[in-house]
């Protein structure tokens, strides 16, 4: 099952993502998979999702090129396997294979009472930068993160901006203190 | 497990605050030869806002931390807020040496969504465009790489060729950099008239410069001192820290993803990739200079096999009706009118594109809800990824070779930030 990203594997049609997912027959490592656009899509919950990444490691899938949250507040047109459910922050995993040069990306649904997961950073040391940013940006905590400082926003910095109920234009820019001014 | 162990036990990232860092700088310790010092944001050779937590005993480097986001200004916030047309002109600000890769990566992604075919003549333009863009990158780096380490005159050369390229976008795009040229659907313009002519000057130019710079720097015997064997990194430590691009392959490791996952037409062009051996900073300097000349081959045989036909998908939901048809179609002045403000709709998904951008990959993960603006748009850029592979490469060396260090990583602080 090679994955390449483009437009131009689309050959599998898929037509509805939801007609695909009722089925539910297809898992990998306990967790449903789903077909987006041609690309190989887990989804999990925060629960057993090191588990996970581990075990995919084990498969191959030896790079981790790409972690990011998203917020789904507002979003009502998302489709999930029915055995997970949906919660408003989603952390998205993109991994890489690069033997059988292969691609497969993991949606953890991650609640918004207690946005906490596990930190991948020690299977994968290069998701270290891209879990600081999903903090700086969301507010995911990610337990076990060796340097959970900020990364791209100021120390100090009140807010996740990337968040759907964080206005832009209307929150005054916020500068730290210099002494002796 | 073994790459991971030594990662982790080499101890080489600073894993500090801000705060505790300037703490511990304040505090003299006589017997304690190591100090904490701070390199950047504003120093010539942190290729704009980079800066360096560095922990050094002497002169040597034990541990550091790049220390990021002084260009941060919330680009993917911004995204959320512009349609899908306007997406490009956003995307093409974050890598500004390499913007229509940026654009190319966002494209695809809504184009994948929208499940739009785009004509060959697009697909080929792209790719030409993104090759000479590959080249003028690779200029860019060759004249900064050059400056860093003192050849001050290979900055003035690598600049004047770079120029030539952009010149050429200038008549394609109307601009020299940020072009908002590569769009869902297509491409904003077919190329001008004497296209041909202006690439074969370009083309006939560029080798024998090329072996100007391997007489300037290649052979020569302090580039070689100051390059070889300094910041060195194993394949296995590359691809556990995620870093792509000319770093993954100087390690010897033959990774490009317009070979491995082949996009546009690729497939169709015959080209080599640039591998080193040591994983050095040398070899990330010769792969980008030969990374030209494969480019130039690439775009040899686009002038040969340039398709003709329309440059931007006939789809008049996604690209707007040409100018003339505005005139005399009722329909076609809706469209267009319909495009420019509200936008088109794409329908609710989630796709991740990757493409291969002059500093590895550039990835586009694109989220929809059915609306005429994204719900979320992340781009995985590889400078912002690669950076972290500064601290394992400084980890031991001189503080002098920081510099042709940071130089080799060839990071875009416009793409590290957002």
């Amino acid at each position: 099952m090679t994955e390449t990203a483009g437009p131009s594997d689309d050959e599998t049609g898929v037509i509805e993502e939801s007609t695909e997912l009722e089925e539910g027959a297809e898992t990998l490592h306990g967790c449903p998979v789903t077909q987006s656009h041609g690309q190989t899509v887990l989804h999990t919950q925060a629960d057993g999702y090191q588990q996970l990444v581990q075990n995919l490691r084990d498969d191959g899938y030896g790079v981790c090129v790409d972690l990011c949250g998203v917020d789904h507040l507002g979003n009502n047109t998302r489709v999930l396997p029915s055995s997970v459910p949906s919660e408003r922050f989603e952390v998205v995993v993109n991994l890489l294979d690069v033997q059988a040069q292969r691609r497969i990306r993991i949606r953890v649904q991650i609640p918004e009472a207690s946005p906490t997961i596990a930190s991948i950073s020690d299977i994968h040391p290069g998701a270290e930068a891209m879990e600081r940013e999903a903090t700086d940006m969301f507010g995911v905590q990610f337990e076990g993160h060796p340097d959970p400082t900020p990364i791209l926003l100021p120390d100090g910095w009140e807010g996740h901006p990337l968040r759907k109920d964080f206005s832009m234009g209307r929150i005054p820019v916020q500068f730290k203190a210099v002494d002796g001014r | 497990m073994t790459t991971l162990d030594h990662l982790r036990n080499r101890d080489a990232v600073l894993r500090m605050s801000e705060t505790e860092a300037e703490e511990r700088a304040a505090v003299v310790d006589p017997d304690d030869e190591r100090m904490i010092i701070n390199m950047g944001p504003q120093h010539p050779s942190t290729h704009g806002v980079l800066r360096v937590t560095m922990e050094l005993q002497g002169e040597t480097v034990l541990r550091s931390k790049p220390v990021i986001g002084y260009l941060h200004t919330g680009m993917e916030k911004t995204a959320e807020d512009l349609t899908y047309l306007q997406g490009p002109t956003n995307v093409t600000r974050m890598d500004y040496a390499s913007p229509l890769f940026t654009e190319l990566t966002f494209s695809l992604a809504v184009e994948a969504l929208l499940e739009v075919e785009i004509p060959d003549r697009a697909t080929w333009i792209r790719m030409l465009m993104c090759e000479l863009n590959r080249m003028s990158s690779h200029l860019l780096f060759l004249a900064t790489n050059g400056m860093d380490l003192g050849a001050v005159g290979m900055m003035i050369y690598g600049w004047r060729e770079r120029e030539e390229v952009l010149r050429f976008f200038e008549k394609v795009t109307g601009l020299r950099m940020n072009h908002n040229y590569i769009r869902p659907g297509g491409v904003a313009a077919d190329l001008p008239d004497g296209w041909r002519d202006d690439i074969r000057s370009i083309l006939d130019a560029l080798p024998e410069r090329l072996e100007q710079f391997d007489v300037l720097m290649t052979g020569q015997p302090i580039w070689r001192e100051r390059t070889q064997g300094i910041g060195v990194i194993t394949t296995e430590e590359a691809l556990a820290l995620g870093a792509t691009g000319p770093i993954l392959r100087s390690t010897g490791y033959a990774w490009d993803l317009r070979r491995a996952m082949p996009y546009l037409a690729y497939d169709q062009v015959d080209f080599d990739i640039v591998v080193g051996t040591y994983g050095d900073t040398f070899d990330r300097y010769a792969i980008r200079l030969n990374e030209i000349r494969e480019s130039m081959r690439i775009v040899e045989q686009c002038l040969e096999l340039m398709p003709e036909g329309a440059y931007r998908a006939e789809d008049r939901k996604v690209t707007p009706p040409p100018r003339a048809r505005i005139d005399e179609s009722m329909e076609a002045l809706i469209h267009h009118f319909k495009i420019f403000t509200e936008g088109f709709k794409v329908p609710p998904g989630e796709i991740y594109t990757a493409v291969e951008s002059p500093r590895g990959e550039l990835g586009c993960y694109l989220v929809s809800d059915g609306g005429a603006k994204p719900q979320r748009m992340h781009i995985r850029a590889p400078s912002f990824v690669n950076l972290q592979t500064l601290p394992h490469m400084m980890h031991g060396g001189l503080l002098a070779d920081a510099i042709a260090v940071i130089s080799s990583i060839d990071p875009i602080m416009g793409e590290v930030d957002r």
